[in-house]
């Protein structure tokens, strides 16, 4: 450290030969060191310097880049002036069609000198990778010599930042050396590199030059503001925000904090303190949605809570809560007004009225969630009403701002009995529609009466065999079929082909399905483009499958009944209890599907 | 797959000796703190450290207890704990927390951090601000690449996505750099390198960098080229409902690590299972290319074969019988565990797609990407919100639109938002920022001629038409470059066309011949020309930062004819679904390559989105 050796001295003149290279060659990827004295200097309006990158600098055919070019250089003038890089440096900023169409031929590093027992080879590699992943011409001569860490030109830092090397930062004392320091680091790619740097200028700028120069270095910040995201600094994290006039991500930022309030009160009473933050006028909207319906829900519990702790309130012992209300998005909200508060007057804050005028709720979105509260509860008179209610024209026809299709698929998931789903079924206009639908939910006389309608013979002598012997259904049929009205046509019925072909089939002793029970799982499927092949029961061969799938069902038509008065958990998000409820029916109807006719014990 | 295909595909090379190299090293390391120890491992590095190595290993190197960082305080009596932990400031302020609690109480131990794949400076910083840097020794394990399957490996990174494209951190830079170094140096030398992306690009420098850094074996290479390519040049792909078998597994259950979880509603049973899926699994190797469509008609023939092989025992006499039992039997009971298990596993997808009326949805989606019928695709999706319908799902679709119709106009925008945060809770605000950040949900900037058009156009007519007439204008100005970039490359295959999924003639086949996935038509375009030439026009599209390097020299070229040539190592950065894997094995077969895929992690729409939303504060 006193006397410096002939090589130290040695190292010395390299480095500063490097330096010279450094700044002097005006090259375009220096530009970026240049900028970051022109930073320092200049206290005038800054450029964005990123469009200025992707303006400038160019794909160069040459392998000519600040350090990893110096590096070579360094190399090329120190032991191995023999070899060349193997692949080309590119531009990682600008791209360049012509020139990087062509490949560059630059190597002599791929010499094929055949390949050494490879585990152990790479196995030694790995062993004292942290001397081999040097650069060779900085490992020997520094690593040997040098006393201080802080005898690194700004580059060679970076490039141990790089390596994930110990380096000492505190000599980068001027500013100017800090952001060299700095734009070095963003030249590299690393990001690694460009936060030790930020953590080392955070710590020796202060926050008002920091955020200075921060503004000129899109990069550099991006990295800062994920640093102090991760560190949770958030107080300086909205200053610099702020400092760079980017106040909606600072007011999100800021409004984000309310998830980690868990108290209800606080909360709503820190959304209303956001509501005097620089949101974007669009979401300053939400805020205060959001911040009303919290300070509703409060209301809403406690009443609530108080009403079913006094057991007076009949539907609270009929239908126990399974959750409180509290920070459930607004739907979710509406739903258990339209639930428990169904026929309260306007002016109570729990009325689905109320809440529907103060949040601006469409009338199809209203509509949807009325239709399947009601529907939860089983009240078909409230869920006729909401579709009667709307027609002024004398109540001759039900009218829906949601396709009936929809509505049968609400009512269906909701388990309504067939003489309430045959109601809405019929209303569906299409017709090929609605007998898909008819048949999913065995409407049997909507399809009996279209295909009287089509006057297709041979599609009803079809559906005749699907409904139950001797069942008031199959007695119209045949009376249908004998009465030689207009002559019924024999067209095939397009959308069964898909479930028409029989699979597998060994020795299991169960026998093909009737087509039309797994048309309704299968046509679900049915891609734009293909039909899908039916899976059958019978693909499984063997007894024991069958035994088991048969105590499934069993098991799931079980579950299934218990679950069905229940106002189940209509947790946040998901679609909660409905699909539950689905789920089950699929369940049992999907293994229906599976079991087969009756197995020969 | 039914289809022809080259048959003289390459061999790949033998991947497994990824993993017997980080065993040894995590061997060495825990050897570098002798004696018994504890060790707290990341949740989410049990998986892939469970692919790696196993407790007996762990043991044998006096590892004495095992647990999961939980961020609580700790019960061990171990004097020694070594932590295994990726780079991460949150678990780092954790174990300084141990350790200061530990001081606090007088105890004393030794401390020992593993950051794995590599340590980054803003961690040990955490240790010194904590007064604890000297208290704790930490070393480096460089596990960088997990080979799931025969050609499949994992950097099992999933934060890359969200660091390197949400908050444009560079930190895994390096780190993806480095795993290409690693493979370079197995397997290499590359004698092509073709990319494209901003990420591609960076980490193209970073291993060039350490290639010249590190000292070169020559040898024999086993991989001969190199795609890189940046998650966000293709958004679309990943946005899409997967029914190529794999993915749909993926999708609906969820494969970790190569392993997937099945419930009880597919084992029959009250517990769970986890299988293993890869090429070991003779019937999953063989259905999880196919459509899904396919894959019933194949389970049912397997099944009738399985039942034949089981009836010749019929006719048997004893000494058959013996023969049958020692060496067919177990053969066919694995084979029948197999089948029973897939078979479980196709019911119950089936079960849950019909629930959420996945027909409807496929519809929605490849209307989209044709650009058809978009005022339907928008109705569907409100109703779709109105109902609560999946979250995950609805904000897909949302971003599907955005990404195929270049955003969405400000009134659609708005009103989806509205109705999404009603549905979905108001602090969903915080992922609409973060999505539009990432450009996959934005808001079209309507441009200025046509507000002139329209305002002219407008005063002729009454409002209701005006409207009418501003959608019609703005369908008509809009340059979406999904739609342009999918005429280009003919992404979307005419809708009047048959498409025999069992017979496929293109990678379309993966979307039920819908939609050809970008990335991979970007892969099969540029090895076919060699580079980028003739696609100006659709780097420009995509916002380039392509390019295609050689290794010139005389090494190079000599071997440039080798089977080597033809085995391609595509590195997704940012994630890949398992539909673009079965697409790119497709598009091996057809031209006789063998791709090898490099992704940072595996991912699909659910996982994309998810990193998207800020569930932590």
């Amino acid at each position: 450290m006193m006397m410096k050796s002939k090589a130290d001295e040695e190292d010395y003149w390299n480095s500063s030969k490097f330096k010279a290279f450094a700044f002097d060659d005006a090259d375009d990827d220096l530009s970026k060191l240049k900028e970051s004295k022109m930073a320092v200097s200049s206290i005038g309006p800054l450029i964005d310097e990123e469009e200025e990158e992707w303006e400038r600098v160019s794909w160069s055919g040459e392998p000519v880049g600040s350090i990893s070019w110096s590096v070579k250089e360094m190399a090329a003038s120190n032991q191995r002036a023999d070899r060349e890089p193997a692949f080309p440096k590119i531009s990682t900023e600008t791209p360049s069609l012509n020139k990087s169409q062509s490949g560059l031929s630059l190597s002599s590093l791929f010499k094929g000198k055949g390949r050494g027992g490879n585990l152990q080879s790479f196995s030694d590699m790995l062993g004292d990778s942290a001397l081999r992943l040097y650069t060779p011409e900085l490992r020997k001569p520094k690593s040997e010599y040098k006393d201080l860490l802080s005898d690194w030109t700004p580059e060679e830092t970076v490039k141990r930042l790089q390596q994930g090397k110990a380096v000492s930062l505190e000599k980068f004392r001027s500013l100017q050396d800090k952001l060299l320091l700095l734009d070095l680091a963003v030249a590299a790619h690393d990001g690694n590199a460009i936060t030790a740097v930020l953590i080392f200028l955070k710590r020796t700028l202060c926050k008002e030059v920091l955020f200075r120069e921060m503004e000129s270095r899109q990069t550099a910040l991006r990295h800062l503001i994920h640093l102090l995201t991760e560190t949770r600094e958030q107080r300086l994290l909205l200053e610099l925000l702020r400092a760079l006039g980017r106040t909606e991500e600072a007011a999100l930022l800021q409004y984000k904090e309310h998830k980690n309030i868990t108290d209800e009160n606080k909360r709503r009473d820190f959304l209303k303190s956001c509501l005097s933050l620089q949101f974007a006028a669009e979401d300053l909207a939400h805020i205060q949605d959001h911040y009303t319906l919290l300070e509703r829900q409060i209301i809403i519990e406690a009443a609530d809570r108080k009403a079913e702790r006094e057991g007076k309130v009949e539907i609270f012992q009929k239908c126990p809560r399974k959750a409180s209300i509290l920070n459930m998005p607004l739907i979710t909200t509406l739903y258990y007004c339209c639930f428990y508060h169904y026929n309260e007057p306007e002016g109570t804050f729990s009325s689905p009225g109320n809440v529907r005028q103060t949040f601006k709720i469409s009338e199809k979105q209203y509509f949807t969630t009325a239709l399947a509260a009601r529907a939860k509860l089983k009240n078909w008179s409230d869920v006729d009403a909401l579709f009667s209610s709307r027609n002024w024209l004398g109540f001759a026809k039900k009218k829906s701002p949601l396709s009936f299709q929809r509505v049968v698929d609400i009512l269906q998931k909701n388990s309504a009995p067939t003489h309430v789903l045959q109601e809405y079924v019929a209303l569906v206009q299409d017709a090929e529609l609605r007998i898909t639908l008819a048949q999913k939910h065995k409407c049997h006389d909507i399809v009996i009466n279209t295909y009287r309608d089509m006057k297709d013979r041979h599609l009803l002598a079809e559906y005749r065999k699907k409904v139950e012997r001797g069942s008031a259904e199959e007695r119209k049929i045949e009376e249908l079929l004998s009465n030689p009205m207009a002559p019924l046509s024999s067209s095939e019925p397009s959308w069964f082909c898909c479930s028409s072909q029989t699979l597998g089939g060994g020795g299991g002793g169960s026998t093909p399905q009737p087509a039309d029970d797994a048309s309704d799982v299968t046509q679900a499927f049915v891609g734009s483009s293909s039909f899908i092949l039916l899976f059958q029961s019978s693909a499984r061969t063997e007894a024991d499958l069958q035994q088991r799938l048969r105590r499934e069902t069993t098991d799931t038509c079980e579950k299934a009944r218990s679950s069905c008065y229940m106002y189940g958990r209509r947790a946040q998000a998901a679609g909660g209890d409905e699909e539950e409820a689905e789920e089950e029916r699929i369940k049992a109807a999907g293994s229906d599907l599976l079991i087969g006719p009756p197995a020969s014990p | 797959m039914a289809h022809g295909g080259r048959k003289d595909s390459p061999e790949l090379p033998d991947l497994s000796l990824l993993k017997r190299l980080v065993r040894d090293q995590l061997i060495y390391l825990l050897e570098q703190l002798p004696g018994k120890k504890d060790l707290f491992i990341d949740s989410d590095l049990m998986s892939p450290l469970d692919r790696i190595a196993n407790v007996s290993i762990l043991k044998q190197h006096e590892v004495d207890k095992l647990y999961k960082v939980e961020f609580k305080p700790i019960i061990s009596i171990s004097d020694q704990l070594c932590f295994l932990i990726r780079p991460r400031i949150q678990t780092v302020k954790w174990i300084c927390d141990v350790v200061n609690a530990d001081k606090a109480a007088g105890k004393y131990r030794r401390y020992k951090i593993i950051f794995t794949p590599q340590k980054f400076y803003a961690c040990e910083a955490v240790l010194e601000e904590q007064g604890i840097y000297g208290d704790v020794t930490t070393d480096e394990w460089a596990f960088y690449l997990l080979p799931l399957d025969d050609d499949i490996i994992s950097l099992e990174l999933p934060e890359f996505f969200r660091d390197q494209f949400l908050a444009g951190d560079q930190r895994w830079v390096r780190t993806a750099g480095s795993a290409l170094h690693l493979l370079y140096s197995l397997f290499g030398p590359f004698s092509k390198i073709y990319g494209i992306g901003r990420c591609s690009k960076m980490t193209y420098e970073s291993w060039r960098e350490q290639v010249e850094e590190g000292e070169q074996r020559a040898r024999q290479a086993e991989i001969g080229n190199v795609f890189l390519i940046d998650r966000d040049v293709d958004f679309v792909t990943p946005l899409c409902s997967q029914v190529v078998y794999e993915g749909l597994v993926d999708d609906t259950f969820r494969i970790k690590c190569g392993c997937v979880e099945f419930g009880p509603d597919v084992t029959s049973s009250d517990k769970s299972i986890k299988v293993m899926l890869n090429s070991q699994d003779k019937v999953f190797n063989e259905i999880r290319n196919e459509h899904f469509s396919n894959v019933f008609g194949f389970l049912s023939q397997k099944a009738r074969n399985l039942q034949t092989a089981y009836d010749k025992r019929r006719g048997m006499d004893i000494k058959q019988m013996k023969t049958f039992v020692s060496e067919e039997l177990k053969g066919l009971k694995q084979e029948h565990r197999l089948l029973t298990l897939h078979i479980s596993a196709s019911e119950s997808i089936m079960k849950k797609k019909t629930k959420q009326d996945f027909q409807e949805l496929l519809k929605t989606e490849h209307c989209l990407l044709e650009g058809f019928e978009i005022r339907e695709c928008i109705s569907f999706m409100e109703e779709h919100i109105n109902r609560q319908v999946s979250m995950i799902e609805s904000l897909r679709l949302l971003c599907l639109l955005s990404v195929t119709e270049n955003g969405l106009l400000p009134k659609d925008y708005r009103a989806l938002k509205a109705q999404y945060l009603q549905s979905y809770g108001d602090e969903h605000l915080l992922t609409f920022s973060n999505l539009r950040q990432l450009g996959l949900l934005v808001e079209q900037q309507p441009g200025e001629t046509l507000t002139v058009m329209e305002s002219r156009v407008g005063k002729l007519v009454n409002d209701r038409t005006a409207g009418k007439l501003t959608d019609a204008f703005s369908s008509l100005a809009k340059k979406s470059n999904f739609r342009a970039l999918s005429r280009k490359l003919n992404l979307v295959p005419k809708s009047d066309e048959e498409y025999d999924l069992r017979v496929p003639k293109d990678m379309a086949y993966i979307f039920s011949g819908a939609y050809i996935p970008l990335s991979c038509k970007l892969i099969e375009q540029v090895l076919e020309r060699d580079g980028w030439i003739g696609l100006e026009e659709v780097t420009r599209l995509i916002n380039g930062h392509e390019f295609a390097v050689t290794a010139g020299g005389s090494g190079a070229d000599s071997k440039s004819k080798g089977d080597s040539q033809r085995i391609i190592l595509v590195m997704f950065l940012g994630g890949c679904t398992f539909s673009e894997i079965s697409a790119l094995r497709f598009l091996g077969k057809e031209k006789g390559y063998k791709f090898i895929i490099v992704t940072t992690a595996i991912t699909n729409s659910s996982r994309l989105l998810e990193a998207m939303l800020d569930n932590h504060v």
